[in-house]
């Protein structure tokens, strides 16, 4: 029965917000911008505090990469319910270039060092879409992986894993230790209530740097331009049917 | 007040001001609207009232979650799954 769990959470502009492209391409403004957590990382924390509440795992700890804000991302996972925090410190050039890869070194790193049965990540972040972050850790820890799981049930020593799969759901059944990545329809996430928040400002975030874990943090994609999607034309109103059909052969669509 | 309800009346503001700072129509008009509707009420002295305006707050604070999870969750069905037609 898997003792302590593992939750990566990202920090991540929010998801109402209006994203803007840098002006020199370089990448998206992120200066004074709402950030918040990863959606499908709210559906993982959500996710491990229900198997805390059902008594099947008994520590859930709260990881985090990146600067100093990170620890904010951290706090909302323990007002969610997770015991204690992890944050890696990541900051500057490094953190710019912190992807999948260096994410999934230090959670593989991590989740040796203290000992934990199950990992659990969202399926994807809403700032880069890559979906790789939970796949990764899987292989360089040799454990089995649930992705895209929206459902998921403890057995004796293996999980049963309803996953999300183009065309419909398959079951697996894994052996723990595993990785699990949550999809949206996995569970409801509990809001951060104020008190909630209080209550988490005891719980302890420890400070980790990625050499401590022995992560080499270099990167091997380079990010070349950022250019915003193309501008949808404005749509054009007609009178009759018989300017729909002219306008249709300028256009040369007729 | 009675003395224990102030207390109560005082979590369920600042419980309502956090949330209404992801309010849709922004923060300032929640937090106007907020102060409005607990100040048509400060004279308000039966606990009786009180309890049953409380207990309509902590109504409005399950509805505000609501509210958040339906946006985010619709967002999020739009963005990243096929539209089932």
């Amino acid at each position: 029965m898997p003792g302590r769990v593992l939750v990566g959470v990202k920090r991540v502009i929010d998801y109402a917000v209006k994203i803007r492209v840098k002006p020199d391409n370089s990448g998206v403004v992120t200066d004074g911008v709402k950030h918040s957590m990863n959606p499908f990382c709210e559906i993982a924390v959500e996710e491990a505090v229900k198997l805390k509440e059902k008594k099947l795992i008994k520590e859930v700890v709260a990881v985090s990469c990146g600067p100093q804000q990170s620890q904010e991302t951290i706090r909302t996972a323990l007002a969610m319910g997770a015991d204690r925090g992890i944050h890696v410190e990541v900051s500057g050039k490094d953190y710019e270039n912190l992807g999948p890869l260096q994410v999934s070194k230090i959670l593989a790193a991590l989740a040796k060092k203290e000992e934990a049965q199950l990992i659990i990540l969202g399926k994807q972040a809403i700032d880069d879409d890559c979906n790789q972050t939970g796949q990764m850790t899987a292989a360089l820890l040799d454990w089995p992986q649930g992705t895209f799981a929206s459902e998921v049930s403890l057995e004796e020593n293996q999980i049963k894993v309803v996953r999300e799969i183009d065309g419909g759901l398959e079951t697996i059944r894994i052996n723990t230790p595993a990785v699990l990545t949550a999809d949206l329809r996995l569970n409801t996430p509990r809001y951060a209530t104020l008190p909630n928040i209080m209550k988490a400002k005891k719980k302890k975030i420890a400070n980790v740097k990625p050499a401590d874990l022995g992560v080499d943090l270099t990167s091997r994609l380079e990010v070349l331009r950022v250019d915003e999607p193309p501008q949808r034309e404005a749509g054009m109103k007609v009178e009759t049917v018989e300017d729909l059909v002219g306008k249709l052969k300028d256009a040369g669509k007729v | 007040m009675a003395n224990p309800l102030k207390g109560e009346v005082i979590r369920l503001y600042k419980t309502l001001l956090y949330l209404g700072r992801e309010y849709p129509k922004g923060a300032a008009y929640f937090r106007e609207r907020l102060k409005s509707a607990f100040m048509k009420n400060k004279d308000e002295t039966d606990p009786e009232k009180i309890k049953q305006l409380v207990a309509r707050g902590d109504h409005v604070i399950k509805e505000l979650e609501a509210l958040y999870f339906l946006r985010k969750y619709r967002a999020m069905k739009k963005r990243y799954y096929e539209p089932e037609n």
